[in-house]
């Protein structure tokens, strides 16, 4: 076995691979082969170290020095500089943008010191296509404990004390959802990771999946145990093909280790998983309409009840679980329920990982306690709004939340607190706008969305998300009047009520929240609104006389 | 191979450390030991290299988890190359020079397991440190 004393841990993910990282992991050891350090120094390519901003990202290990925006050229000074000599290479340091003071080591990063990673433990830690760093870190011992010590009902009762909420964003008990599926009668069932992430402007599923498979996998394995189930699914969409790439790998590796398979550990349990590929439908993420394009039909939803634990895959008790809460459940098996349920709020337990993207300073992946505030999400990790410009809002939830604004910015972020203020937790995207962005546009966005992912299933969806955005263009080009907007709300309504899922059912809370919130913004774009009186204030007259003061 | 029960799991999970020991792990360690060897020109061209790589194979042979060896620059001792810094947490630095051959074993031994500095290897350093 080896004996390197240093480890060049250069990020594999998609966003640093976009930014050229294959080409700074293959320069890198070029040169090290070149100076002759190939055997003291290796070079691993892991999972995704969330900032995604500054990529690619490069790490030193033991040194823990982190290096950010290295291209193919720097690896020559990293090599003869740092670890030749022993020099950090200081202009490849990560400076704070306003204060410009450099960081050395990843933890005095004001980007990593609030983030608390759980399900992202290994995600820049290990080679996720080396099963053995996996298992060097404690990988498949939850599985081994559970399978060996553990009956079914233990296991449900870990993971209910634990307090895990399903983290695609509807926030159901995980346990609960278990217990429900083990109990139904039959001996076919199914567990099926749902990995169809498709809100715009999120990354959360696709990161843990090319950084950290196994951890998957395993909790896979673990949930099939919990509910009766010899065979797992994973759904995930095509446009993952690096995701899919390492997910393969992994299963071979799994298998060939017998920690997939028939009798796992000598037990009596079997286990294995197959993956079908999505073609990227929005809808195909309901858990009805998933299961449906699993069996090959069209991915459209069904009425509910009765529940895919009830009937799911071809009619058998099946459970559809998000990669992200997967990913918890090995840490919450080895160290216990109390510790998970020591962090967050009171009826939301442990960490969510967010997608950070739009007018922030620091686009990427965080992993944070649930209570912390959206405040400290976007100004202390975030570091800000680009350019130093104002803060105008935040969305949560992608196309189905809404947006949350400066009033609400410190409220503690958890399932229940989010919702009440008018947006949802969702799977995990984070879009900040900036006092540039007009809203109108943000919905009329969300809309164009949602009206082209609609299934077509049921009309109020169908063809009420087609004549919601109508409706938007034509007040962003000016020609709307105040019956416009009145006839608009209407329709919110009705397609919120009257629409079979959660798409339709969601599709206009962008446009009701921003209404909420930014009123004067579609004001400003009415054709019959009268009496300008400053900026962005306007009394504007209704069809019936009466008079609307912004 | 196939893995038959818990203990051969965690029996291939200790042979594997080796590949993931270096890194900086969840877990914050208390007591964490750092070996800072001075690999500028004229550490390099004095053994460093050879030495650090020493203290690599040394540590790992002793199964010693809580130690990191690092490279660093040079801090002006250059007619005592190769020097280097054992930082114990709330200790004072001690520093050593020419560092060569069997003194790795002779520090790691004394100094790192038996927790007594090697007095006759120690520099003294008579400056500052900012």
């Amino acid at each position: 076995m080896s004996k390197f004393r240093t480890n060049i841990m250069v990020c594999g993910g998609t966003g640093c691979l976009a930014s050229d990282s294959e080409k700074v992991f293959k320069n890198l050891k070029l040169i090290l082969k070149a100076r002759g350090y190939a055997d003291e120094v290796q070079v691993i390519k892991t999972g995704c170290f969330g900032f995604c901003e500054q990529g690619p990202i490069v790490k030193i290990e033991p040194d823990n020095v982190l290096y950010v925006r290295v291209g193919p050229k720097d690896a020559k000074d990293i090599i003869d500089e740092h670890i030749i000599k022993g020099r950090t290479v200081d202009r490849l340091l990560y400076r704070e943008p306003d204060k410009g003071k450099k960081a050395h080591k990843q933890e005095d990063m004001p980007f990593y010191k609030k983030q608390l990673r759980i399900a992202l433990r290994n995600c820049g830690l290990v080679n996720p296509e080396d099963i053995y760093e996996y298992i060097a870190l404690g990988g498949y011992e939850a599985l081994g404990k559970v399978l060996t010590t553990k009956s079914q009902k233990d296991v449900i009762d870990i993971v209910k004390k634990s307090g895990l909420r399903g983290r695609g964003g509807g926030g159901f008990p995980t346990g609960l959802k278990w217990e429900i599926t083990s109990k139904q009668p039959g001996k076919t069932k199914f567990i099926i990771c749902n990995a169809d992430e498709g809100d715009p402007g999120a990354f959360m599923d696709r990161s843990i999946l090319e950084g950290d498979p196994h951890s998957v996998l395993e909790a896979m394995a673990i949930g099939g145990y919990a509910i009766g189930a010899d065979k797992g699914i994973i759904y995930i969409r095509a446009e993952y093909p690096l995701a899919i790439q390492r997910l393969n790998i992994a299963l071979k590796q799994a298998r060939e280790m017998g920690l997939l398979g028939e009798n796992i550990f000598n037990t009596d349990f079997s286990f294995d998983i197959d993956i079908k590929y999505g073609a990227g439908a929005f809808v195909c993420g309901e858990e009805t309409a998933l299961i449906n394009s699993c069996e090959g039909k069209r991915g459209e939803p069904n009425y509910k009840p009765p529940y895919p634990a009830e009937k799911g895959y071809f009619g058998h008790p099946t459970c559809v679980n998000n990669v992200e809460t997967f990913a918890n459940i090995p840490p919450i098996i080895l160290k216990g329920p109390q510790w998970f349920a020591s962090i967050g709020t009171e009826k939301s337990k442990g960490t969510k990982v967010f997608a950070l993207a739009g007018k922030i300073n620091n686009v990427g992946l965080v992993e944070v306690p649930m209570g912390i505030t959206l405040r400290e999400i976007i100004y202390d990790i975030g570091g800000g709004i680009q350019g130093g410009r104002k803060f105008k809002a935040v969305q949560t939830g992608g196309p189905s939340g809404g947006v949350i604004t400066e009033e609400d910015l410190d409220t503690p972020i958890d399932y229940d607190s989010l919702t009440a203020i008018g947006s949802m937790m969702g799977s995990g995207g984070m879009i900040v706008m900036d006092e540039t962005d007009n809203m109108v546009d943000i919905a009329k966005f969300y809309l164009e969305f949602t009206m082209d992912e609609s299934c077509g299933r049921c009309t109020p969806c169908r063809i009420g998300t087609k004549r919601l955005y109508e409706m938007l263009n034509k007040i962003t080009s000016g020609k709307a009047t105040m019956a416009d907007i009145d006839a608009m709300k209407q329709l919110c309504y009705m397609i919120k009520d009257g629409s079979l899922c959660g798409l339709g059912q969601t599709a206009p809370n962008p446009v009701i929240s921003t209404m909420k919130h930014f009123w004067n913004e579609y004001l400003a774009l009415i054709k019959d609104v009268d009496n300008y009186q400053e900026e962005g204030r306007y009394i504007a007259t209704n069809k019936d006389g009466t008079t609307i003061r912004s | 191979m196939k893995v038959k029960s818990l203990e051969e799991l965690k029996k291939i999970r200790e042979e594997s450390m080796d590949k993931v020991n270096l890194r900086e792990h969840g877990e914050i360690n208390e007591d964490k030991i750092e070996i800072l060897v001075g690999m500028a020109t004229c550490g390099i061209s004095s053994g460093a290299r050879e030495t650090l790589n020493e203290f690599v194979e040394e540590i790992k042979k002793e199964k010693l988890n809580n130690v990191k060896v690092i490279p660093v620059g040079c801090i002006g001792y250059c007619h005592s190359e190769p020097t280097v810094q054992v930082n114990i947490s709330g200790e004072k630095p001690v520093l050593y020079g020419n560092v060569k051959g069997k003194r790795v074993h002779e520090i790691i031994e004394k100094h790192i397991k038996g927790g007594k500095p090697v007095e006759n290897l120690i520099l003294h350093v008579d400056f500052e440190r900012a």
